[in-house]
């Protein structure tokens, strides 16, 4: 393999009001011809400030260069001139950015976006140009070419503008493709999409790729190697079966012992505990010590240097040192504490649902002409002390369904009913305050859903307030709830700004603890927070259903996580529930075309799977043309509806009734 | 767009309205104004009573007063020898056309480059520079301005002439007061609107496309920090001409302005009344064309549609 | 692979309890990021670092304070008129030493006017052309021009929240109806709609006002109703709705805290438009009515001087520059420090 890049003892700061942020310290790695290699990290891990400072992108006025080389062609690119730098970027290292939303200039044609580095870097014209961004249009997957060159970005849905963004990567055949958390943005079946087609082109133009991801799946996915880089370093670098299988530094282990998997049961997952530490004072020794329970005494005194695992296999952990004690990994542990406490399936009252809904429609009116049918037609039930996962990709109605239920919005038709009763007959005053008490929600963007003007203490307290709880009996309460999620006394009397995402969502919880609810609507609780913090608060919501009974509908694009979670889950598409079933049988059996390709769309954490893997691909045009008006929600199999039209079912039951045992 | 058009001229009209209203029970109401003068001369009450039936219901006079309106007769001067209004408006707007024209245009031009240079260089000596200058184009008034100007340029220095309207030397110094308040504004939104699109993600992918500085400032940079500005202009250019009545008549400009800020020194009220709705008409329009030229020019607004 | 390895780490022999695992007690809860602070004491600190800001500030507070007591520094009153001393130019004890100040009773003939008519008073900013003493006219003018200013900006800040705030907070139908009306509204030239109604209501400082303010509440309107249907959708709005809160509750206690940034902002650049259109009015003749006295009328008055006796215009065209710049520069800088996203 031929070694194409090299990155030597990367160092970079960031000038900001509170003092010098030191974002990457120390990184050096190598990147070869036509392979992949993944960059993972959390937020502020320094990942997306090395991948930025490959082609010096990063912002001029703050950013200082404290060490290092970064090799290409023999050239130093972070002291290389402007004008090689330039002559560089685009030509032989180009670059994906993260949201195709804002990646492309709004008033300006997509054809012409593209043309222009194919003007500056190559010696074609005129109709050249125009014929060569047809080519590209075409290599991306963009159809009707001639027509949508002359469109603007905002008459391309999100998933087609990551590809003009690649288009417009590829323009000049670049050698490196540095791809800064290409799919973070897009919704899972769109994430799939792209993936494939950058393998594709990879393949095809001998490309080498930088992926910037914190989604270990992608990582699965997509890579021949693999850094880690945790605050500003990297910590562990090798194969991607090395890191996945064999990983040696304990923030690697934990990460994966973070992610469910779907393929090995396990009741809790592995959180790590506490936040990355402050760049502003990076601490002494190993990083990752004031996280690592099981750290050892240097950790904290002396920084551990690489050592070597295999030939291509590096990590940064004192745990491989000759005179560290033997430690079994994290994972494996976690392996051994679950077979011994395997707990049963749990039994609902099947026969008194807590919740029912029952043809629920939330329509919206747009303008005159238009309606926005964001819920068209659901009905479900939740069990008490049940968990309800509903899934779906952006714009299904899953969130609006949530909402629905908690009386935000005022229903277009049907009926649903709280612990027997119905919500639309809940009239007075002192009604709708019973009816608030029952029912509570976790909201998704912990930045947005603490009032910034309040301190913690009267946030908590303000279900206490609406409801008429003595003052008195406030701050033991309040102490209380801080502590049943897991913060201390001293969090009162802090603003929100103060306190990172997972904490400010901790309180998002004690908020809605307070007034004692029986169902909690957790709306996308967790897909804001970084992957370790995600672990903490899945584990926490666990805990509370546990310890308090409670039930909960659990609304997530993320189907890993809620299969995890949930006891059953309902799968929505368009306003419909199009597949209800257990979390196992839906996942094992899945029988509408959608919930098999969203199944088969999100990637595994796991490389040897991800390699075997054929995706389903949900032909959604053909779907949408068939004529749908006799479909119904029937019972398949025991306890798994599943929306099909009359066609459909007489085509299932011809080919299962053999095949599938009962 | 169609649609949107229309109900912008919808609501113009309503505006319009309400202001030729409010002209109108003026008319009625102040003690002194020709409608409601008992010491007018009998020729002239006879006229007023034929042209506008002073003798009929007032909703019947409203509307012989809109009709009038509509076919462009904005009543007469008594005080100017009965001259008709229309007319006086069409002798006085020359002068102030060319004044406000000048003013707007070069006020503009210069306030963009001064905002572009201050975004170019920001946070140095020039951004600092330009920022001042804005401030206290914003903040000195225009007469102040004016006053000092015709007093050191004018007077003191000689440089230039400091009243009356001779020629393209006599117009100088007003324009240069006049369009202080447009540079600051402009340059102001500009710096403003060019740092918010530096910032923007596609500006990093241009600049990762390997383009050359000049080509992303002007190619992606300006042309998009361009379009908002469009919007205040109209607002901009509503205020040079309010802006105009004095600077006027500190240069003794034969305008429009100098004619209504004599006309309310004077109380000719069909004048002040046929004037305020000649300006109502113009700044709506003007704000209007703005609007509907900002639909064209944005791709955003102007194309719909795709997926 | 060219991932450096120091071999001698690996080989470099250590104490070997360095290899004991750590005690519980040396993990530290590392959430403190930065130090508690509410969100005044941060948009405080904000506007702190804007030097230009401050001084803006420090000048706003010193000519109130003149427009306040300056009247009450001199034994003249601010319509005393006496023919025997007028227009004479400003004499300031000890700075008259200073010669290109023109601060030495010295006219711009080189006539020292107070010899020439034998007062031995100074009159620190001089005299008009009816021998009032100009110090205590422009702190007068100043003190009726700020008092303008600042009630029509707090009636402005009344109507304007509470419309603003009804129609975002309701929606729907109420909100589609009051934006027709502001749409309507907006297209009538503020300017016009002020001399049309001073010719009504002849002028005076409480007429003056309410046609400042029969347009000027407009963008205070839009502004909060912006704010407020972006706030709607934010979740601890929806929070608290599913908590049950009273609307009372979800506009005083959450709406309406977290739109006084742009409020404050807002009436920040009002102070110094009506200052500015005060004027203007006074200088197309639309002004207040002698012998009441306002920056506007002084500067017009003593504009009709300029080429003689330029040391009024000078002085009242001085102070309204200052009060307008000072008023732009604090706006400019609450507005950065209420919108970190501004904030370098």
């Amino acid at each position: 393999m031929k070694k194409i890049l090299e990155v030597k003892n990367l160092s970079i700061s960031f000038n900001t009001q509170n003092g010098e942020v030191q974002a990457v310290r120390n990184v050096s790695f190598d990147l070869f011809e036509g392979e992949t290699l993944a960059i993972v990290g959390e937020s502020g891990s320094g990942k997306s400030v090395t991948s930025k400072s490959l082609l010096r992108l990063n912002p001029a006025e703050t950013t200082m260069l404290k060490n290092g080389q970064i090799l290409y062609n023999e050239k130093n690119i972070l002291t290389c001139r402007e004008q090689e730098i330039r002559a560089i970027r685009g030509a032989e290292i180009s670059m994906i950015f993260q949201d195709p939303m804002t990646a492309l200039n709004p008033t300006m044609t997509i054809g012409s976006q593209i043309a222009e580095s194919i003007k500056k870097h190559s010696t074609l014209r005129g109709n050249q140009i125009t014929e060569r961004v047809h080519e590209l249009l075409q290599l991306v997957g963009i159809k009707e070419a001639d027509k949508r060159y002359k469109q603007y970005p905002h008459q391309f849905s999100g998933g087609m503008r990551q590809r003009i963004v690649i288009a417009m990567a590829l323009a000049c055949e670049p050698r490196i493709i540095i791809a800064d958390e290409p799919t973070t943005a897009l919704d899972v079946s769109i994430q799939a999409q792209i993936l494939e087609l950058l393998k594709n082109i990879q393949k095809k133009m001998n490309l080498s790729i930088i992926f910037i991801t914190h989604d270990l799946g992608v990582v699965a996915k997509m890579a021949d190697r693999v850094a880690v880089m945790y605050a500003g370093k990297i910590i562990e670098i090798g194969l991607v079966d090395e890191i996945f299988y064999h990983c040696q530094h304990p923030y690697t282990q934990g990460l994966l012992a973070a992610m469910p998997n779907p393929d090995i049961e396990t009741n809790t997952l592995y959180a790590i505990p506490g936040t990355p530490p402050n760049l502003l004072q990076p601490p002494i020794g190993d990083a990752f010590a004031a996280r690592n329970n099981q750290a050892l005494k240097i950790d904290f005194l002396e920084e551990p240097p690489m050592f070597k695992v295999s030939d291509t296999h590096y990590a940064a952990t004192w745990l491989l040192h000759e005179q560290a004690p033997k430690m079994i990994p994290i994972h494996q542990q976690l392996a051994q504490a679950e077979r011994k406490e395997r707990e049963k399936a749990p039994v609902f009252d099947t026969t008194k649902p807590y919740l029912t809904l029952q043809g629920v429609k939330q329509h919206f009116k747009l303008d005159k002409n238009a309606i926005n049918k964001a819920v068209d037609g659901i009905t479900f039930d939740i069990y008490k002390g049940e968990i309800f996962g509903l899934v779906g990709e952006s714009g299904c109605g899953k969130s609006t369904t949530g909402r629905s239920i908690i009386g935000l919005n005022i229903l277009t038709d049907g009926d649903i009913h709280i612990d027997g009763r119905n919500i639309n007959e809940a009239k007075t005053k002192q009604e709708k305050l019973a009816f608030n008490r029952k029912v509570q929600m976790i909201f998704q963007d912990p930045y947005s859903s603490l009032n910034p003007r309040m301190k913690i203490a009267d946030i908590i307290a303000e279900g206490l307030a609406i409801h008429g709880v003595p003052k008195s009996e406030w701050r033991a309460k309040i102490y209380e709830l801080l502590n049943i999620v897991g913060l201390t006394k001293e969090y009162a009397n802090r603003y929100p700004h103060e306190l990172s995402g997972g904490q400010r969502q901790r309180i998002g919880i004690a908020r809605a603890l307070a007034v004692e609810p029986e169902l909690i609507i957790a709306d996308e609780p967790i897909s804001a927070l970084d992957v370790s913090i995600q672990a903490q608060i899945v584990n926490l919501l666990k805990k509370l259903q546990k310890e308090r009974e409670l039930t909960y509908l659990f609304i997530a694009h993320d189907l890993s996580m809620v299969k995890y979670i949930s006891n059953r889950i309902g799968v929505m598409y368009r306003g419909k529930i199009v597949e209800l079933a257990e979390s196992h049988e839906l996942y094992d059996h899945p029988i509408h075309p959608y919930t098999k390709a969203l199944l088969s769309a999100i990637p595994l954490p796991d490389p040897k799977l991800e390699r075997e893997r054929q995706r389903i691909i949900f032909n959604e045009a053909e779907y949408n043309a068939t004529n749908r008006e006799s479909e119904s929600f029937t019972e398949v199999r025991p306890g798994h509806f599943v929306m099909l039209t009359e066609e459909e079912l007489t085509q299932y039951d011809q080919v299962n009734s053999e095949s599938i045992p009962l | 767009m169609i649609r949107y058009i229309f109900t912008r001229i919808g609501y113009m009209i309503i505006t319009l309205f309400i202001i030729i209203l409010l002209s109108f029970l003026l008319m009625k109401a102040l003690p002194g104004s020709p409608f409601n003068d008992e010491r007018l001369p009998e020729t002239q009450k006879e006229l007023l009573y034929k042209k506008y039936g002073l003798d009929k219901p007032v909703p019947i006079q409203f509307g012989i007063y809109l009709t009038n309106l509509v076919q462009g007769d904005l009543g007469i001067s008594f005080v100017l020898d009965n001259r008709p209004v229309t007319k006086i408006i069409q002798e006085r707007i020359g002068a102030s056309a060319i004044l406000g024209f000048q003013a707007v245009t070069v006020g503009t031009l210069i306030g963009l480059l001064l905002g572009i240079v201050a975004a170019l260089r920001h946070n140095t000596v020039i951004d600092y520079g330009a920022t001042v200058l804005a401030v206290l184009g914003i903040s000195i008034p225009s007469f102040v301005f004016a006053g000092f100007l015709q007093y050191w340029v004018g007077v003191k220095l000689g440089w230039l002439p400091i009243a009356f309207w001779n020629g393209f030397e006599y117009s100088i110094l007003p324009t240069i007061a006049l369009a202080v308040g447009v540079v600051a504004t402009i340059a102001r939104f500009t710096r403003i609107e060019m740092l918010e699109v530096l910032n923007q993600e596609y500006i990093l992918t241009a600049r990762s496309k390997g383009l050359s500085n000049s080509v992303i400032i002007t190619k992606h940079g300006i042309r998009n920090a361009l379009i908002p500005i469009i919007t205040i202009i109209g607002p901009l250019t509503v205020n040079t001409i309010t802006g105009s009545l004095v600077i006027e008549k500190i240069f003794s400009i034969p305008g429009l302005g100098e004619q209504f800020v004599n006309s309310i020194i004077t109380n000719d009220y069909q004048l002040i009344m046929g004037t305020t709705i000649f300006y109502a008409v113009l700044f709506v329009s003007v704000i209007l064309v703005i609007d509907i030229l900002y639909g064209f020019i944005d791709p955003r607004i102007r194309v719909i549609g795709g997926e | 692979m060219t991932t450096e390895v120091t071999d001698n780490a690996t080989v470099k022999k250590y104490p070997p309890d360095l290899f004991e695992p750590a005690s519980q007690s040396e993990f530290v809860d590392n959430f403190t990021y930065r130090p508690e602070q509410s969100f005044w004491q941060d948009a405080w600190l904000g506007l702190r670092k804007n030097k230009a800001a401050i001084v803006g500030l420090c000048i706003i507070i010193l000519v109130i304070l003149l427009a306040i007591f300056g009247p009450f520094m001199n034994s003249h009153g601010y319509d005393e008129q006496n023919l025997a001393r007028t227009n004479l130019p400003p004499k300031i004890p000890v700075l008259e030493n200073i010669s290109f100040l023109g601060l030495n009773g010295v006219d711009s003939r080189g006539v020292d006017q107070y010899e020439a008519k034998g007062i031995s008073e100074d009159f620190w900013f001089g005299t008009d052309e009816l021998g009032r003493d100009l110090w205590t006219r422009i702190w007068q003018g100043t003190r009726i021009s700020l008092y303008i200013a600042f009630l029509a900006a707090t009636i402005d800040l009344i109507i304007g929240v509470a419309y603003g705030a009804i129609s975002a907070f309701y929606g729907g139908r109420t909100d589609n109806i009051m934006q027709r009306i502001i749409e309507v509204l907006v297209g009538i030239p503020g300017l016009i709609i002020n001399i049309l109604l001073i010719l009504i209501l002849k002028p005076g400082i409480i007429s003056i006002t309410i046609a400042m303010v029969i347009v000027g509440w407009i963008s205070m309107a839009r502004i909060v109703r912006a704010q407020i249907l972006k706030l709607k959708t934010y979740e601890f709005v929806l929070a608290s709705r599913t908590l049950g809160a009273s609307n009372q509750r979800l506009i005083w206690k959450h709406l309406i805290p977290n739109t006084l940034g742009p409020i404050i902002v807002a009436t920040t650049f009002t102070i110094p438009g009506a200052i500015f259109t005060e004027a203007l009015l006074s200088f197309i003749g639309l002004g207040l009515q002698p012998p009441t006295a306002s920056l506007g009328t002084i500067v017009n008055d003593s504009y009709k001087l300029l080429r003689i006796y330029p040391h009024g215009m000078i002085f009242s065209s001085i102070v309204i520059s200052l009060i307008m710049i000072s008023f732009n520069l604090l706006g400019d800088g609450l507005r950065d420090a209420f919108d970190p996203k501004i904030r370098k």
